[in-house]
């Protein structure tokens, strides 16, 4: 039976509808820069239901321009990108944004309220859920990053390893469908990163997360994607990927 | 997408480019104070000076419309002269309620005013789109203006791009979680919108402030002692010394058109 998603789909999807179309679905994406260097090229790959994913590749692979691309910030309308079947047209791009859960690499991009309560909640508020509710999900969002009490504190007076947590805490307030992490444990202390680490095994929610830290990459994501110079070039199993010395050392990357 | 916004300057190479910044600096500080010096209603000399700077813009090969395009930024500033029309005695030409009248030296005042205002501007931008800004700095330093003016003047271009990147990064941030569930009205009110910007402008001051710190600790460090030092040597050639005699001459010109015609 063809599946037509036209209009918006429901807001939990039915188990038929994960079956067939995935979450995250990029086929033949291209991006380049303002300057006509190309940025991405030819990047196609599907995201399931409960799936966690890393993305790995040196610096200046495209790895957050790929990011940005699964929120709409980049690429425009004819972005050959789909989220739960939606294209990225303008009016989608809302509805987009409830499912994706985008944080930044760098928190103080990411947090651009005066307190940790009006960041967490600022996405909540802006879809238009009550005090209530808001209240509830800030509590809940704070307590799965284990930043409870933090709510009246600045957001730029943390620590760098607490921002990340409530960087990460701004986008699941939200509730979304997946998380998209830009390398969250960079710049983080070896507890910190621990910390963070034990955070995203916890959190059941489907995830891409970019990073250079391969044992994190290891440990938690069984797929990975490699990317170089804004191309695919391995997309697989972790555990048979990382086996691949030659793979690793074309790409510049370390076996953990 | 920044330097676009902030930075005329454009790379023409010609003999205007090459003039000795100090001598560009002083015509054009020259040519504004003589602006500023002209009788009101000087049309004649005001069409000539314009004349100038529009010859200039083509002599150096910027286009006229990018000049006179720029130079609109000034309009609203000029709202603060709207008050002579309706203050300066002299013949009425219009009677208003509440008493407002306007005169005809006070229309006059006010639309020389205008066109000065207008006409500096835009010598002020040929300045900026045939010099670049660190030798223009360079230049006043040389022409004694304070070392700390110059010093305000050069971080504040320096930082104006940073600051731009910051607020364009925080609105990104913001977009990317301007979200919307289906059934759902989204964006709340426009109270609360309002709020929210102006929070984020509330954290770019105090990470404009604490950058600013930083740096200033990471200038200390490595000897900063109160001057900016370059290494840009400039040397007067005869060809300068012969535009700013001729510039003088021509700015000399003007105000007697505008004082005796």
């Amino acid at each position: 039976m063809p599946v037509f998603h036209h209009l918006t789909p429901p807001q939990s999807p039915s188990q038929t509808d994960n079956d067939r179309v995935p979450l995250v679905s990029v086929e033949d994406l291209a991006f380049n820069y303002h300057d006509g260097l190309p940025a991405l090229q030819g990047v196609s790959f599907t995201i399931s239901q409960g799936e966690k994913v890393a993305l790995v590749g040196p610096n200046g692979a495209g790895k957050s321009t790929l990011m940005l691309h699964l929120n709409g910030l980049l690429g425009g309308e004819e972005a050959p990108v789909r989220i739960s079947g939606l294209a990225m047209a303008r009016e989608n791009l809302p509805l987009i944004r409830a499912r994706v859960g985008l944080v930044f690499q760098n928190p103080d991009d990411q947090l651009f309220s005066p307190t940790v309560f009006d960041d967490v909640a600022f996405g909540p508020l802006y879809m238009g859920y009550d005090e209530v509710e808001v209240h509830r999900r800030v509590e809940q969002a704070l307590e799965q990053v284990g930043m409870t009490g933090f709510e009246s504190r600045l957001s730029h007076h943390l620590s760098v390893g607490q921002k990340k947590r409530v960087a990460i805490a701004t986008v699941l307030s939200m509730e979304p469908d997946i998380l998209v992490l830009d390398e969250p444990t960079s710049a983080l202390d070896p507890r910190g990163r621990r910390a963070l680490m034990d955070l995203l095994q916890a959190l059941p929610l489907t995830m891409l997360v970019s990073s250079h830290d391969m044992r994190l990459v290891r440990e938690l994501f069984p797929r990975m994607i490699i990317l170089d110079e804004g191309r695919i070039v391995a997309d697989g199993a972790t555990e048979v990927l990382l086996a691949d010395a030659a793979l690793l050392d074309a790409h510049g990357l370390e076996a953990p | 997408m920044h330097f676009n916004t902030f930075d005329h300057y454009q790379e023409h190479g010609t003999w205007i480019h090459r003039l000795d910044p100090r001598v560009k600096v002083l015509v054009t500080a020259g040519f504004i104070v003589s602006m500023a010096l002209l009788p009101d209603g000087a049309w004649l000399a005001y069409a000539l000076s314009w004349g100038l700077v529009m010859g200039l813009a083509m002599a150096a090969q910027i286009e006229p419309w990018f000049v006179i395009k720029r130079s609109l930024l000034i309009l609203p500033f000029l709202l603060a002269a709207v008050t002579v029309v309706f203050t300066l005695p002299g013949r009425m030409l219009w009677q208003g309620p509440w008493g407002l009248t306007i005169s005809e030296a006070g229309l006059v005042r006010f639309l020389s005013i205008v066109l000065r205002s207008w006409i500096s501007v835009q010598m002020a931008i040929l300045l900026t789109a045939t010099t670049r800004f660190p030798d223009v700095l360079h230049a006043l330093r040389h022409l004694y203006v304070p070392a700390i003016l110059v010093s305000i003047l050069s971080f504040m271009y320096r930082y104006l791009f940073v600051l731009v990147d910051e607020a364009s990064r925080l609105m990104r941030a913001r977009t990317a979680r301007s979200a919307q569930l289906p059934g759902m009205k989204s964006g709340r009110s426009l109270w609360w919108r309002a709020a929210v910007a102006g929070n984020m402008i509330g954290q770019l001051f105090s990470r404009s402030l604490e950058r600013s710190e930083e740096v200033y600790r990471a200038m200390l460090a490595r000897g900063y002692q109160g001057e900016l030092l370059t290494m840009n040597p400039h040397h007067m050639t005869a060809f300068d010394w012969q535009i700013l005699s001729l510039a003088g001459l021509l700015i000399i010109m003007l105000q007697g058109a505008g004082r005796i015609l």
